[in-house]
């Protein structure tokens, strides 16, 4: 098992004939992700890879059934492409853009919530659960199929981590970046309790940061009756105040969304946060040997 | 991006929010030229991005064209410390000269994105001039909330209702839920990220009129609001976080002694947080980015280079998208250019590590690899200590 995906996920790649949408096709199909349609405006008939490509995501839903989409399109056009994505019934949402405007990802969010589709993103390397299914750009390599769920607002600490978790020879069911800008699409309060009702996963790591109150909200719904073993990092300590550090959503704003404030939070909830780091990984099975 | 008082209160305008008779100035004459065209008594304002100028002095009334002219020569030119600034103040470069304004009262009104709620706040609170985040310390009860259905927008029953409980009737109410209305819609048509006025004055007649202005924009968005865009004063920013922008680095410049180069905006704040854990302090937060070129990993380098604080570098990379072999390339590059002085820790892992190695190597310059995070901290301890 795994969370959202796995080698049944049948994919659409939105934005495919772009530079980065091509590439990472070819790495996605590579790690056995199946593709099964692409969609570019105007360039339908074409094929990238051997995957057909269409003008219209409904036509690749309808010809190809589709039924989950990674969007690799520019910011002024991505907050259309999810929605295309989602009203031609796409159940689950990749969108990596980084840059979105804010305003539009807040209608965007809320037509999400009124017709059920789930995102994943914007501003994120995407998920993958290791040996099925890879929606994103993360080197697969690092990865190894195991008992560890990872929720994260991060992409290369993600990879840290990932790295960190392989080389102690612990594995991943399913690791998911949820994105760096302000809103996004599931968030770590949602995806917690799908790791803790998924039996293969044995354990969380959640990779935070400053900005926002997503840590807040994770660990209420964790106080709430999540029982694995979970370990926490959250990025921006040294951060100061009034500042974006590179996420649009990596900003401590009139003293919220500190790295102190959210890592007491999550501890009260019994998460075990590491120090530095360096250490997540170790804590990682130390939480495990208990 | 932020912008100064006298370009928001020009959208104000624009946008049908009362604001007092008012005209920019950048030399001492054409102060007095102003105050003499609005007519006295003026109030002058520099005009620099930090908050908390009225407490630091840069804001000064005037009741003769004498006293303009003198609050013009102190201002003008001179650093303004206000305790949003730092110790070295920013340089006032112009000034506003506005219509003194004889508030009977003063409200609060600011406008944000709520991301817990993913929605627009209409933010209101009887306590005029004072911060909100002091106003929601102190007295949370006194502060008002409207949020905005982003399918139907603000309705008027809703600002009509905070206005109401903030205490207001008749005209007062309908001229502040006006306000509201107006803020409301510029906020959202201007993609702003926080839209602000405090205080919003209520005159004995009962009419609002926006004493201060603050209006700062989502720089994701400017690429549709070009004359926005245009509003940006790089003199009030960092010369060298100016510099890196333009070559698409995301730098911040920060007061400690180990500066740092990492890919991904974690990755770089985490580094960050290793390096205080080890003892030291980070110079800045520098994140190359997951498409960074050899060029940018190279000025990316002499930025951080540039820094006088800086005693030891730290470059962490986990390579995805972006090569270990393509950062090698550019760290000896900048090496080989620049003079450095001090000790420069390198950190590879993932994609192309073993070449990226393999180019520093060859290279003959002194790097001092390490082979992961852990045993990175310990070198950025010892090289701290070294050098001190």
């Amino acid at each position: 098992m795994s969370i959202l995906i796995d080698d049944s996920t049948r994919v659409l790649v939105q934005g495919i004939t772009g530079n980065e949408g091509r590439f990472h096709t070819g790495r996605m199909l590579e790690y056995g992700t199946r593709i099964v349609a692409g969609v570019t405006p105007g360039k339908g008939g074409q094929d990238v890879e051997g995957v057909p490509v269409f003008d219209t995501v409904s036509e690749g839903v309808e010809s190809a059934g589709a039924n989950a989409s990674i969007i690799f399109v520019p910011p002024a056009f991505a907050a259309d492409a999810v929605l295309e994505a989602a009203e031609a019934g796409i159940a689950l949402i990749v969108c990596l853009t980084e840059g979105i405007p804010v305003h539009d990802m807040i209608e965007v969010r809320r037509y999400l919530d009124l017709c059920g589709a789930k995102l994943v993103g914007p501003n994120t390397p995407g998920l993958i659960s290791p040996g099925k299914c890879k929606i994103g750009v993360m080197a697969g390599y690092i990865h190894k199929p195991g008992p560890i769920g990872i929720v994260s607002r991060s992409g290369t600490l993600t990879y840290e981590v990932v790295h960190q978790l392989t080389g102690l020879g612990i594995g991943q069911s399913t690791c998911i970046g949820i994105g760096g800008d302000p809103i996004v699409g599931l968030s770590f309060a949602e995806l917690i309790p799908m790791f803790e009702a998924d039996p293969e996963t044995k354990g969380i790591a959640l990779i935070g940061e400053i900005g926002g109150s997503a840590e807040e909200e994770a660990a209420a719904a964790i106080a709430e009756g999540v029982t694995k073993p979970i370990v926490a990092f959250v990025a921006g300590r040294t951060a100061p105040s009034g500042r974006r550090m590179g996420h649009a959503g990596a900003i401590i704003t009139g003293g919220s969304g500190t790295a102190e404030a959210k890592i007491s939070t999550l501890r009260q909830a019994g998460v075990r946060v590491a120090e530095s780091p360096a250490e997540i990984g170790a804590l990682m099975a130390g939480a495990f040997a208990d | 991006m932020r912008i100064h008082e006298f370009q928001a209160k020009r959208l104000f305008a624009e946008h049908g929010i009362p604001i007092a008779p008012s005209r920019p100035a950048t030399d001492v004459e054409e102060a007095v030229a102003a105050s003499e065209e609005i007519g006295l008594p003026v109030v002058v304002k520099a005009q620099i991005h930090a908050g908390g100028r009225g407490k630091a002095g840069g804001v000064v009334v005037a009741t003769t064209t004498d006293g303009v002219r003198r609050a013009a020569e102190r201002l003008l030119g001179a650093p303004l410390v206000t305790h949003q600034t730092g110790p070295e103040g920013c340089v006032v470069r112009t000034l506003l000269v506005e219509k003194a304004v004889r508030a009977a009262s003063e409200l609060y009104l600011g406008v944000i994105v709520d991301r817990a709620r993913r929605r627009i706040v209409a933010i209101a609170s009887r306590a005029g001039g004072v911060d909100i985040e002091e106003t929601a310390r102190r007295n949370p009860d006194a502060i008002f909330k409207e949020w905005v259905d982003p399918m139907i927008g603000l309705r008027p029953f809703q600002a009509f209702r905070l206005a109401h409980r903030l205490g207001l009737s008749g005209p007062p109410a309908r001229g502040v839920a006006k306000v509201v209305v107006s803020l409301c819609r510029l906020f959202r048509e201007a993609d702003c990220s926080l839209a602000e006025i405090n205080p919003l004055g209520l005159t004995e007649d009962g009419e609002p009129i926006a004493v201060d202005a603050k209006l700062t924009f989502d720089d994701n968005a400017l690429f549709r609001h070009p004359e926005i865009r245009e509003l940006r004063d790089l003199n009030e920013e960092d010369p060298l976080e100016v510099e890196a922008t333009s070559v698409d680095l995301n730098y911040i410049k920060l007061d400690g002694n180990v500066g740092c180069l990492v890919n991904g905006a974690g990755l770089a704040m985490a580094t960050m947080d290793l390096i205080q854990h080890a003892g030291a302090r980070p110079a800045n937060f520098l994140d190359v980015g997951g498409g960074a070129t050899a060029e940018m990993i190279d000025k990316g380098f002499r930025i951080l280079i540039a820094d006088p604080d800086v005693e030891a570098v730290f470059i962490n990379i986990f390579g995805g998208i972006l090569r270990c072999d393509v950062l090698a390339e550019g760290v000896v590059a900048a090496a080989e250019a620049v003079d450095v002085d001090v000790p420069v820790i390198v950190r590879l892992e993932g994609t192309n590590v073993e070449a990226g190695r393999a180019i520093l190597g060859a290279s003959g310059l002194a790097f001092r690899t390490a082979s992961d995070l852990r045993e990175a901290a310990s070198m950025v301890a010892a090289a701290v200590k070294e050098g001190s």
